[in-house]
């Protein structure tokens, strides 16, 4: 072997230090605005995003301890408030699990085998941001109410849907269901098959095949689909409400309680409940945030945007 | 491992991408699948990697028929074009992939597995790269981890998909020579498939030029390039001339000219002559004669285009800066041609040369899109 094809195929070539580690250009004054238009538009933008992003967000904050830390807390702790927690999370257990694995499933036989009516399983996807959550929450009633195709079979089986935590999961998953799926599908799609097809035939069955080399290369853009998929089944207010039944105590999540708290004129409570979404919201955002800015090469979300 | 293809048949909707191929591989051989985009080289490669399954036909590893053998059972190693790293392993962990995941007593323990890539990253001369990830690595040293990854499970037979097609011109010699030492070093059989006649024919034992799913030519490199067995051979490797000429009583003949042919036609033929194949000589000589066009000179090779006095018909020449009569080639001027070595066809008709088959997409969507982001 000779001596000088070595330095040839060494480390990637890098900038020579003294340009610094910044992007080569800068600024392209060519496609550059003048000072005072760069520095009216950010003002807008910026007015626009505080009156009707940070202020209504604050608002939810301050209103929530206009009467203290006291009444927060109890509005927060009262058996009601509690139940609604409780069943929210429930309903989020259920239902982002199961958009998980139907999400990686729907994904990975969309992204890397060929098939008919492909596309008509892409749009199926993502019939549930298409529909309006009160439809779906319809739905439901219509197959599992007690007038419904299903309904009087569950009933005579002591099995409650509607007006019970099923339904209210059933609901959260149709409404949550594409989030894991659409972020996976690009994704899978622009990895491509040659990976796998690389495990195979160094002897890995389809399993393992699965597990380590598939997962982890969709591991960031799964756990950014989970976040969404999180936030909106805590959140979701529309589907859940026709098939709850709101009994309190029994079958209000945290949406539904803020509401008939709000249309009970308990403002300090209902802006209290309010505040962990608000909350739960911020985390999301941060997190999101962050692995949007850690692993963007990563997610199919930052090729999309 | 002496690997024998019979017959092989594979459709891709209507589009035959093998059309019947017959292919004997020595145990120990180097050989290049060369074509067009379409030509049925990358499938048959897939074929015999299993990761294609094929209609009709027969493979056989040695003495075994392989043919409805799994990817996994067949043992052969494959590199991809775009590499195909597992970019959250370290290269290390890349390699001992193959042996990590066999299952019970076939599994070494851990230090064997990590002894094996050390002995592999010394082959591919990347040796201390181990813990590295392969984002850390340049093109040409992921495609040298690819190799060794596929080394790393003894493979019966190794097969390259285009091996060198992501990295740019200077690796991708570098990396050629390399792996015909790294062949000569390990002895595996190996088939690779390239569309650059230079790659091939650089690198390989034999050569197999494949067109519409069809093999056109199996022949060592000097055989391919010096007698083309048909008229795509000849123009698939290098350019090509194309003169109207008829053979009579074992002589050819091109408009006047007559020059000697052992060739069985008889009657019309189409002359092929390479560029660097025909000869400037002195007007008192037998040749065609050409009124130049233009010339240009790309460093030691000055080529120019020429239209033939008789029949019109355009015609490159490429001749080396020493030859003394380049100085009578200016545009414009009347200079005398004389093809030195050619090959002879039936006639074709009219049809323009250059017209290599359509690109064909016969490559899994996927694939295909990441060639046209390459």
């Amino acid at each position: 072997m000779s001596e000088n094809l070595d330095h040839s195929l060494q480390d990637p070539p890098q900038l020579p230090s003294e340009f610094g580690t910044g992007p080569l250009v800068r600024k392209n004054s060519a496609i550059t605005e003048p000072a005072w238009v760069r520095w009216l538009l950010i003002a807008l933008a910026l007015a626009f995003l505080s009156l009707f992003l940070l202020l209504p967000l604050l608002s939810v904050f301050t209103e929530a301890l206009r009467d203290g830390w006291g009444t927060y807390l109890s509005a927060l702790r009262e058996p009601d408030a509690m139940a609604a927690i409780r069943l929210t999370l429930i309903a989020a257990l259920i239902a982002v699990p199961l958009n998980l694995v139907f999400g990686v499933a729907a994904a990975w036989c969309i992204a890397k085998f060929e098939f008919r009516g492909k596309q008509l399983l892409i749009s199926l996807i993502d019939l549930p941001f298409s529909v309006s959550p009160v439809v779906a929450g319809l739905v439901y009633v219509l197959i599992f109410g007690a007038q419904g195709w299903a309904g009087p079979w569950f009933a005579a089986h002591d099995i409650k849907v509607i007006f019970a935590v099923p339904g209210i999961a059933l609901a959260t998953v149709f409404v949550t269901f594409p989030f894991i799926a659409r972020e996976l599908i690009p994704l899978m799609q622009e990895q491509g098959t040659d990976d796998e097809q690389a495990a195979l035939t160094l002897g890995a069955g389809g399993f393992r095949t699965f597990w380590s080399v598939t997962l982890p290369n969709i591991k960031w853009g799964l756990l950014y689909g989970v976040l969404l998929c999180n936030a909106r089944a805590f959140g979701e207010f529309g589907a859940v409400s026709v098939v709850s039944g709101h009994i309190r105590g029994q079958t209000n999540t945290l949406p539904l309680h803020i509401e008939i708290l709000y249309n009970e004129y308990a403002f300090a409570a209902a802006f209290a409940v309010a505040s962990l979404l608000a909350g739960l919201a911020l985390v999301t955002l941060a997190l999101k945030t962050f692995l949007e800015w850690r692993y963007a090469d990563q997610l199919a979300a930052a090729h999309r945007r | 491992m002496e690997i024998s293809i019979r017959n092989v048949r594979k459709t891709f909707a209507a589009f035959p991408a093998l059309a019947g191929v017959d292919l004997d591989i020595a145990s120990g051989e180097l050989i290049a699948l060369l074509g067009p985009s379409g030509s049925g080289k990358t499938t048959l490669l897939r074929a015999l990697a299993g990761l294609e399954p094929i209609d009709a036909g027969q493979i056989r590893f040695g003495a075994s028929d392989a043919t409805h053998l799994s990817v996994q059972e067949r043992r052969v190693g494959f590199v991809f074009q775009h590499y195909a790293l597992f970019k959250h392993m370290t290269v290390e962990d890349n390699i001992g992939f193959g042996l990590s995941v066999r299952k019970g007593q076939d599994k070494p323990d851990k230090a064997a597995i990590r002894r094996r890539a050390q002995e592999l990253l010394d082959l591919v001369q990347l040796s201390g790269l181990g813990k590295r990830y392969p984002a850390q690595l340049s093109g040409g040293q992921k495609q040298r981890v690819a190799l060794a990854r596929a080394l790393a499970i003894e493979p019966r037979v190794l097969l390259l998909d285009e091996p060198f097609g992501a990295l740019d011109a200077k690796v991708r010699k570098d990396l050629r020579r390399w792996l015909r030492e790294l062949h000569d070093k390990t002895g595996v059989t190996t088939v690779f498939v390239t569309h650059d006649q230079e790659e091939a024919l650089e690198l390989a034992d034999r050569v197999v030029v494949m067109n519409r799913g069809r093999i056109e030519q199996v022949g060592s490199t000097a055989e391919v390039y010096e007698q083309p067995a048909t008229p795509f051979v000849f123009d698939f490797l290098g350019s090509v001339n194309r003169f109207r000429g008829e053979v009579q009583g074992g002589k050819l003949k091109i408009n006047g000219l007559s020059l000697g042919t052992n060739s069985p036609l008889a009657g019309a033929v189409d002359v092929y002559v390479r560029p660097h194949d025909l000869r400037l000589v002195e007007d008192s000589s037998p040749g065609l004669e050409a009124r130049v066009l233009q010339v240009q000179r790309t460093g030691p090779i000055v080529r120019a285009g020429a239209t033939l006095a008789h029949d019109g018909a355009r015609v490159d020449v490429e001749l080396s800066h020493l030859d003394p009569l380049t100085a009578t080639l200016v545009p414009g001027a009347r200079v005398r041609l004389l093809p030195a070595i050619y090959g002879l066809f039936p006639p074709e008709g009219d049809a323009p040369l250059k017209t290599l088959p359509d690109v064909v997409p016969n490559a899994v969507p996927e694939q295909r899109g990441s060639r046209a982001r390459a």
